[in-house]
């Protein structure tokens, strides 16, 4: 596989940071992959903009932040206008349609998808935006299986809260299908 | 129970190694970016059996860990650069009464508070000179979150092994980055046990008095002998001297452990360097993008090589000498000004190809930031 560079950002309490951790520990304990994970780590909390950064490989990862992601992930305007210009050319961007309005064009795969809106409808609960988001990832990228998130998330949250971790990652996963190349 | 994989932070691989060292008795204050260490040792080291303290602060933390370990526990405390400032005077003690320690600095800018969310290597010389008066110390450092393991797990066994502080400096980059570890089964990896005097009790016991290998068996402080522990000069009862026989013999004695072992204690990692034109030296977090350069750089036909330093004092000169020998010229990689390179510097037979390739804006330096220096050295401009 190449080796895939992944920066998702966003708004601190939207769930980013959290949502990359789980993703690139899925890819470690259940796929068999490199991974790592940084974040840009500040004093700001809810609110502040966050940003954090993936690298998967089959190959050992020396220099762990990115400089041009192949994939983007924005889920404020205030992250797409800051980090658009970034991408890698050819490179897959993913926003959210409710939160950003793509302006211009960028030599990008730009995918606009409902997210937080489905979420809204169909589980009425914004704190599981992020888990839908990765269904997304999870669906246009093919690096981690579906299960194995969900081994992740079982590990991590109470298991009341599992089945709606599960609707909204499948739900994330209906969104982002239908747009793979 | 067998290895297992884990998806955690350096700061976690650092708590990892500490338990699977023996780690039985932490105290501490929690210090951005070195907190997470105190926060899972507050969960995980109770239920290890072991004792966490949070201390009133970082002078009280190190004189806490100096009195447990002389009660025969394997003993740490983790900090960042305001508090290591702090801790300086009793490291110095734990060097005098030779007390087993490991002292964990997350580095962040300094000096001062200086800019506690972003890395620096800006403590090199601070973990070597920042007690006061000669001495000897040990300093480990790590680039990954696997010799983050493997070099905490070292460095209870160098405390135990030569009844020495040992500093852990690793940096806020490797600190908080997540990135997979294997945690090995228990035995996998030698430990080095306290040794303890065979003198029996209601028998005179010399705290210090070497054995013929110079290592001093000790006795838990509190237990069945009654001895003297100082941070004045002293002779092998423990009582201070200023007999300049004894003076100069305690010295020699606590430098020589060390510094006569400056090879038998360097930790270090050799990437390409067999035909390397430019050696860059580096550790902790910098090595990873001077690793990174190496690797992008021998794929287009250029002779890079690495030596990745893991002990970094004492300072392993011979080794930095012998693998930089046949360099062009040497590029020393750090997220200081340069107080690594100062030491390559004395070490190689030409100090004036020595350069520096370094960040102090509290941005991690990038491969892009390394290629530009190597490009001017080649003469191939920026």
């Amino acid at each position: 596989m190449e080796r895939m560079r992944m920066v998702f950002t966003g708004s601190g309490g939207q769930g980013v940071i959290t949502a990359a951790i789980i993703f690139a520990e899925a890819a470690v304990i259940y796929e068999g992959l490199n991974a790592t994970q940084s974040q840009a780590y500040g004093a700001a909390a809810r609110g502040g903009s966050t940003r954090s950064d993936i690298i998967i490989s089959e190959e050992e990862i020396n220099f762990p932040k990115v400089i041009q992601p192949n994939m983007l992930v924005c889920l404020t305007q205030e992250s797409y206008t800051s980090y658009a210009p970034i991408i890698r050319p050819g490179g897959l961007l993913l926003t959210d349609s409710r939160f950003v309005k793509q302006e211009r064009k960028v030599d990008a795969w730009q995918v606009e998808l409902p997210m937080y809106q489905t979420v809204m409808d169909e589980i009425g609960k914004p704190i599981v935006f992020n888990i839908c988001m990765l269904g997304a990832v999870v669906a246009l990228t093919d690096l981690v299986q579906p299960a194995s998130i969900m081994t992740v998330l079982r590990k991590r949250i109470p298991s009341g809260f599992v089945d709606m971790n599960q609707k909204a990652l499948d739900l994330g996963i209906a969104l982002g299908a239908p747009q793979k190349r | 129970m067998s290895t297992q994989v884990k998806f955690v932070q350096g700061n976690e691989a650092c708590v990892e190694g500490a338990l699977y060292a023996g780690l039985d008795f932490f105290a501490g204050y929690p210090i951005t970016p070195s907190t997470e260490i105190a926060e899972l040792l507050s969960r995980r080291l109770p239920m290890a059996g072991g004792k966490f303290i949070q201390m009133e602060d970082e002078i009280a933390s190190m004189a806490a860990i100096i009195g447990a370990s002389l009660t025969g526990h394997k003993v740490m405390t983790a900090t960042s650069g305001p508090g290591f400032s702090l801790m300086q005077e009793a490291l110095g003690y734990a060097v005098m009464a030779e007390i087993p320690c490991v002292i964990t600095n997350v580095q962040r800018g300094g000096p001062s508070t200086g800019i506690p969310t972003h890395g620096s290597q800006g403590d090199v010389m601070q973990a070597r000179w920042g007690t006061h008066g000669d001495h000897a110390i040990i300093a480990l450092t790590a680039s990954n979150h696997q010799d983050v393991f493997a070099m905490t797990i070292e460095a209870f066994n160098m405390a135990e092994t030569y009844r020495t502080p040992v500093i852990l400096l690793f940096d806020e980059i490797v600190g908080h980055m997540r990135e997979k570890l294997e945690v090995p089964e228990p035995g996998e990896i030698p430990l080095v046990e306290r040794l303890r005097t065979s003198v029996k009790g209601g028998v005179n016991y010399h705290p210090y008095l070497p054995r013929e290998d110079g290592r001093l068996p000790m006795s838990d402080f509190g237990d069945v002998h009654r001895y003297n522990v100082t941070g004045l000069y002293h002779d092998m009862w423990g009582f201070p001297s200023s007999d300049p026989d004894v003076v100069h013999g305690l010295i020699r004695h606590l430098v020589d452990k060390i510094e006569n072992r400056t090879n038998l204690l360097a930790r270090y990692k050799e990437h390409h360097l067999e035909d390397a034109e430019i050696v860059m030296v580096s550790y902790g977090s910098a090595a990873r993008s001077a690793l990174h350069v190496v690797k992008n750089r021998r794929l287009r036909g250029e002779r890079l090589g690495l030596l990745e330093l893991q002990t970094l004092w004492p300072f392993p000169k011979d080794i930095v000498r012998e693998k930089c020998a046949n360099a062009e010229a040497v590029v020393v990689v750090e997220l200081n000004m340069g107080q690594v390179m100062q030491e390559v510097k004395k070490a190689v037979d030409f100090p004036e190809r020595v350069f520096l390739a370094n960040r102090i804006d509290g941005v991690f330096i990038t491969p892009m930031d390394i290629r530009k220096l190597l490009r001017l050295i080649q003469g191939k401009g920026v």
